[in-house]
This record gives structure tokens, C-alpha cells and sequence, in this order.
């Protein structure tokens, strides 16, 4: 018997079998609104998504280069909360069948409750969360409530980590492990670190999933990750296309979703 | 101190990237090392001496005292140390932790009122490291002397045009150009805030400020103070004065925030009065957001003061009522501001004039025979051009 929830590890372990890399796209929900938000759901499942990261807005996104924190300045503009989220998620999953993994700030779920965010995650059919500034040695109640309610909790590993870190952080992680690809913010350039191979390398021989993101723009970038990794996540990327060329969004998706 | 590392009680912790995780350690590491190091601790205190020019005096305000008629008053002259603030014991100290043991090439940090700029550009003219300093162009107006000497300094400032354009605005630019340069650059933070160990550390290096202002009173009065007034932004001058009285239980504290134009008005900074529990930039406290947890604009006409969130070691003293926490407006700090220089002959950062402000309302109620320290955290040269624009809009605020 299957557990109930759980979707993203479902999901990755089935992509994995069929010998497949899997294709994350990020948006920011509420970008520009969240009518909006629902048609680019839709429009990414269409594209091929096995994955969607969906961002919480947060006043002050410390992980995030300019792109992302203008999608949040946007976002917060248009009053999204994290409940907003949440409410509307319950009344959107029936129309939806890729696993959405919540993006957050900390700030937001800790004023909302630890457990009753995990609890209304539930109900809203969020199949995993991220938390970009929460670390390992913090994350106890959040982990202990992600297991609970059946979502998959997925912590970042960065170029940056030990081999003593990566090993916390994978025994930690369920679902898969956020590769961070560079030093950096989001949105910044992919200049990958000479150790990248061996250390991305070192990470996958640990047995979990392990998804890149970080400064991964185009096609050519997407494709050439793609090999090292079991998925790539793309955000600010698609973040741009949907604010800037909305029209050519659709295309520019299908095409990442190609090339991983 | 709470039982788990990093904690003030149940507030600090480490809530950052795991990108800086790998630097936090370090730091830590470096931060320990330095502790017992007789060569580091001997620089750094021949360079508090030499450089600084520490002790900064004790100094008894005979003509204020007796125009507020009560307690004796103290000003513990921060504002005479070299760069014109507390800032720069914590600066300096990072600094060659930075060079020294860390064997950086490059430090940053962020600046409010500018002094901590003028602080760390400092440190790194002296120690030969490169220095950028991030400010919210808020803030770049309203001190712009400040943003005149770090360049002189030798630093580029970076100005900083997101969100409120101030302090927090200016860390979160810090921090994520820390998460973009991190082997080669160190951050050094300002204030008792942030990840760990930065609250231990930034608390190490200005504890000399109350080791002193104790040693200094006993020589006096021979006996302690009944009072310790400090403002309190992030909460680096308050913690290096009140850490050298904390077990003196007969020492009262009072922790000043910023008033701004009143609580009711929502625009102010003081976090105990209006604000709750949160996770910002770094560690657990309380913090100035809203229900959704997302972080409020803030205002003080003290620059330094105008921030969201206060040290973790603050949130902790205030639960368990070894200090108590009140706030100044931006009118009763402009008027200490103007009394303390008509007075004393002391013109105090608009920042320590909230201090001030406290004093003036609690020592005529106080016996003649108490005394009182105030920390005077900075000179207010800086703020001298801010204060003539505002009373040219306000004429209320000229003095009689």
C-alpha cells in the first residue's frame, strides 16, 4: 500500500524509472494576480511540467536576484498572502495533476502557524515545500510536521556545502535535494564552479534525487545541467517570459521542457 | 543564554542560505580562535588604545543634572572615540578577524546612519582590505557626510533602491552579495543581529564599552550606577554597555527604541511596542510585520534606528525583564538633541539623542543621589545638516 501524499517523490521516482530528467518551472503566485496564476498553471502543465514550484511572495527575499523580488514586489501589490495562496490552491488542485511545491520565506509560515500551514498544505494538495533560509539545524518542527501531514520537505545543498553538510542536508530531505548550481542569488549568470562535476557527482552518489536550479536561462544551459542532475528547475527565466512576453511564454517553455 | 548554541533563549538561531551556512561556521570557528588568542586580543586591544583612543571617558554632566533637578548624569563618550561612534570596536575587530584569521581579501557591510560604513571602511583602510558598503538611498540623503568620508575612506557605496531604501534594505543587498562572493569576502555585519555567531561576536567586540563605564563609576562614586540608558536600533552600543552590568542586579536598564511619529501612528521602529515574534534576516526575535509575516516599513528621524527588528539577546532580556524597553519620538529626540548641545556643549547622534530623550523624562523624578549612565553611542555631526532641513519645515522645533 501506498502512503497518501507525498506526491513529489512519487512523482521523481517514477520520472527516474523511465529513464527521464524531470522539468521544474517556478512562478511567483500572484504575478501579477492570481486569475493570472491559474492560467499559468495551466500553461505550464501543458508545457510538460512534472514539477511546479510555486513562490510565496515576501517583502524581503534574500535568496532572490531583481527578477524574483519584482515578481514579489508585484505579487504582494496585488495583496497575495500565503493564506490567499492556500485558499485558492484548495479550490484550484481538482484542476491540476502536477505536484506543486511551495516556495517560501520562513516568516510567513512561522506567523501562520508551523503545523497549521503543514495541515492546510494538506488540504490544498501541496506536494512538497522549500524554505530557501531555513537550514538544517533549524528544521526540526518543520520536519516533523512535513512527515506528519505527507508533504516532502526539500532542503538546498549549495557549492558552498561540506561533505559533512551535504550529508546532513540529504539524510534531511525527502522527495529530492535542491541543487543550488552556483554561489549566488537567483536569476544570476551560470558560471559553474570547476569542482561542479565532482561535487554534484558526490551529492547523487548519496542515493536521493537531486534537482538543479539556480542561473539557468535557456535551452542550452537547461540541456547541458540536465545531464548531471535528475531535473532542472528554471525560474527567473519563465518568470521574465510570462512578465515580459507573455505571447512567446508557452514556446519558450515547451522548448526548456525539450532540451532537459 | 539558552541552552542550544546560538540561542538567547528561545530567540537567535541561523535562519540563512545554505550557501552562507559553509562562512557562518567559519566565522564561528575564526571567532572562537580570536577569543583565546593572546596575539589577536593584544592587537586588538593595542589598537582600541592607539587607534581608538579608548577608554572613552566617563564623563558627569554637571549642567544637565542640575537643569533636570534629579539623578546624576553620566554620558559614557562612545561619540569621542575615533570615527565619531561605538561602531568602530565591532568594525575593527572584524576587520582583522576578516585579515587576520579568515585571510579575506574584501569585506562589506551595511550602513544606516553611516557611521558602521565609515567604521568598517575604516577597518579596511587600516588592515589594507577592499570595501564595499551597501546603503539605502533613503539614507544616502539624509547622511550624506557619512557617505562623503567612506568614499574618501577608500570604499565604494553601493546605494541600495529597493523596498523602504533603508537599513534592512541594505542588508538584504549585503547579504546577497555575501551569498554571491562568499569565499573571498567577509561580512561584517553592524549590530548584536543576524545568523549566529554575528550576536556573539558584534556583543564580544563592544563589551568593552561596559567593562569600562563599570571600572569608571566605581572609580568616581565609588559605588554603581542605579541606571543604564541606551538606545537600542539593531542593539550593539545598549548590549556593550548593559553586558558589563547584567549581573549587578541592583543596576536598572532601560533600552530605548524609536518612537518615530508615535505607535499609534504605525510609523515608528519600535519593535517591543509594536511588534511580535518573527524570522528576519537571520535569526528569531521580534520583529515589525504584519499577520502574514511580511515586514513592515519603519521610520525614525534617526536613521540608525529606522530597522524592522532588534538583537535576538534584546527580545531575550526583555522576556525575562532584566531590561526594560521604551521608546523616544522623533520631537523628544530632536529636543535632547538640541538641549544636550545647548547644555554640555555635546552635540549627540540624533540615534544616542533618543537616550537622552529617556533620561530627561526619568531622572527629575529620581533622587539626587542616584546616578545615571547614559551611553552617548555617537557624535552627531552627521545629523547636524538633517536637523537644520527639518527645522526649516518646522518651526515649532526652534528653541525658545
Amino acid at each position: 500500500m501506498t502512503k497518501k501524499g507525498f506526491t513529489v517523490r512519487k512523482k521523481l521516482e517514477q520520472i527516474k524509472k523511465n529513464g527521464r530528467k524531470a522539468f521544474i518551472p517556478y512562478i511567483m503566485a500572484g504575478d501579477p494576480n492570481l486569475e493570472e496564476t491559474a492560467k499559468r498553471l495551466k500553461i505550464l502543465e501543458q508545457s510538460g511540467a512534472d514539477i511546479i514550484e510555486l513562490g510565496v511572495p515576501f517583502t524581503d527575499p534574500l535568496a532572490d536576484g531583481p527578477t524574483i523580488q519584482r515578481a514579489a514586489e508585484r505579487a504582494l501589490n496585488s495583496g497575495t498572502t500565503l493564506r490567499k495562496i492556500l485558499k485558492f490552491l484548495v479550490d484550484f488542485k481538482d484542476k491540476i495533476n502536477v505536484p506543486i511545491v511551495l516556495m517560501t520565506y520562513l516568516n510567513p509560515v512561522f506567523c501562520y502557524g508551523i503545523e497549521r500551514f503543514f495541515r492546510d498544505a494538506q488540504k490544498a494538495n501541496i506536494g512538497g515545500v522549500i524554505f530557501p533560509d531555513l537550514t538544517v539545524e533549524e528544521a526540526q518542527p518543520y520536519r516533523y510536521f512535513a512527515k506528519k501531514y505527507g508533504i516532502d520537505i526539500i532542503f538546498l545543498i549549495a557549492p558552498t556545502s561540506t561533505p559533512e553538510r551535504v550529508k546532513k542536508i540529504i539524510r534531511a530531505s525527502t522527495g529530492f535535494v535542491y541543487y543550488v548550481s552556483i554561489t549566488g542569488i537567483t536569476g544570476a549568470s551560470l558560471k559553474l564552479d570547476k569542482t561542479f562535476e565532482k561535487h554534484i557527482n558526490f551529492v547523487k552518489s548519496l542515493g536521493k534525487p537531486v534537482c538543479l536550479g539556480f542561473g539557468v536561462s535557456n535551452t542550452e544551459e537547461a540541456g547541458y545541467v540536465s545531464k548531471y542532475a535528475d531535473g532542472v528547475i528554471v525560474g527567473s527565466a519563465i518568470v521574465k517570459a510570462f512578465h515580459e512576453n507573455p505571447d512567446k511564454a508557452y514556446g519558450f517553455i515547451t522548448s526548456l521542457r525539450e532540451a532537459i | 543564554m539558552g541552552s542550544k548554541r546560538g540561542y538567547f533563549g528561545e530567540y537567535g538561531g541561523r535562519f540563512v542560505p545554505e550557501t552562507l551556512m559553509p562562512a557562518l561556521e567559519e566565522l564561528e570557528r575564526a571567532f572562537l580562535k580570536a577569543k583565546n588568542d593572546r596575539n589577536f586580543i593584544a592587537e586588538f586591544e593595542s589598537l582600541l588604545k592607539e587607534y581608538v583612543g579608548r577608554p572613552t571617558p566617563l564623563y558627569f554632566a554637571k549642567r544637565f543634572t542640575e537643569y533636570l533637578g534629579g539623578a546624576k548624569i553620566y554620558l559614557k563618550r562612545e561619540d569621542l572615540a575615533h570615527t565619531g561612534a561605538h561602531k568602530i570596536n565591532n568594525a575593527l575587530g572584524q576587520a582583522l578577524l576578516a585579515k587576520k584569521l579568515m585571510k579575506k581579501e574584501r569585506i562589506i557591510a551595511e550602513t544606516g546612519a553611516g557611521q558602521h560604513g565609515v567604521a568598517t571602511a575604516t577597518g579596511a583602510a587600516l588592515t589594507g582590505l577592499k570595501c564595499d558598503i551597501y546603503m539605502g538611498t533613503e539614507d544616502i540623503r539624509r547622511q550624506n557626510l557619512n557617505v562623503f568620508r567612506m568614499n574618501l575612506l577608500g570604499a565604494r557605496v553601493l546605494p541600495v533602491d529597493t523596498g523602504s531604501k533603508t537599513l534592512k534594505d541594505a542588508i538584504n543587498e549585503a547579504l546577497r552579495d555575501w551569498t554571491t562572493n562568499v569565499r573571498t569576502t567577509h561580512y561584517v555585519l553592524g549590530t548584536v543581529f543576524g545568523p549566529h555567531p554575528y550576536p556573539m561576536l558584534v556583543r564580544f567586540f563592544q563589551s568593552i564599552i561596559g567593562r569600562e563605564a563599570r571600572k569608571q563609576i566605581l572609580k568616581k562614586e565609588g559605588r554603581l550606577p542605579s541606571l543604564l540608558i541606551a538606545c537600542v536600533g539593531g542593539g550593539s552600543n545598549s548590549i556593550g554597555l548593559f553586558s558589563g552590568f547584567l549581573r549587578d542586579k541592583e543596576v536598572k536598564m532601560i533600552g530605548v527604541e524609536a518612537g518615530g511619529k508615535g505607535i499609534e501612528s504605525g510609523l515608528h521602529a519600535a519593535r517591543f511596542a509594536g511588534g511580535a515574534k518573527g524570522i528576519f534576516q537571520g535569526c528569531l526575535s521580534y520583529v515589525l510585520e504584519d499577520e502574514d509575516g511580511n515586514i513592515l516599513q519603519t521610520h525614525s528621524v534617526s536613521a540608525g534606528l529606522d530597522y524592522a527588528s532588534v538583537g535576538p539577546e534584546h527580545a531575550y532580556l526583555k522576556d525575562t525583564g532584566r531590561v526594560q524597553y521604551t521608546y523616544a519620538t522623533d520631537d523628544e529626540a530632536l529636543k535632547a538633541f538640541e538641549l544636550l548641545s545647548n547644555f554640555e556643549g555635546i552635540i549627540p547622534a540624533l540615534e544616542s539623542a533618543h537616550a537622552v530623550a529617556e533620561a530627561i523624562k526619568i531622572a527629575p523624578k529620581m533622587s539626587k543621589d542616584a546616578i545615571i549612565i547614559i551611553n552617548l553611542s555617537g557624535r552627531g555631526d552627521k545629523d547636524v545638516q538633517e536637523v537644520a532641513r527639518i527645522k526649516g519645515e518646522d518651526s515649532s522645533l526652534r528653541s525658545e
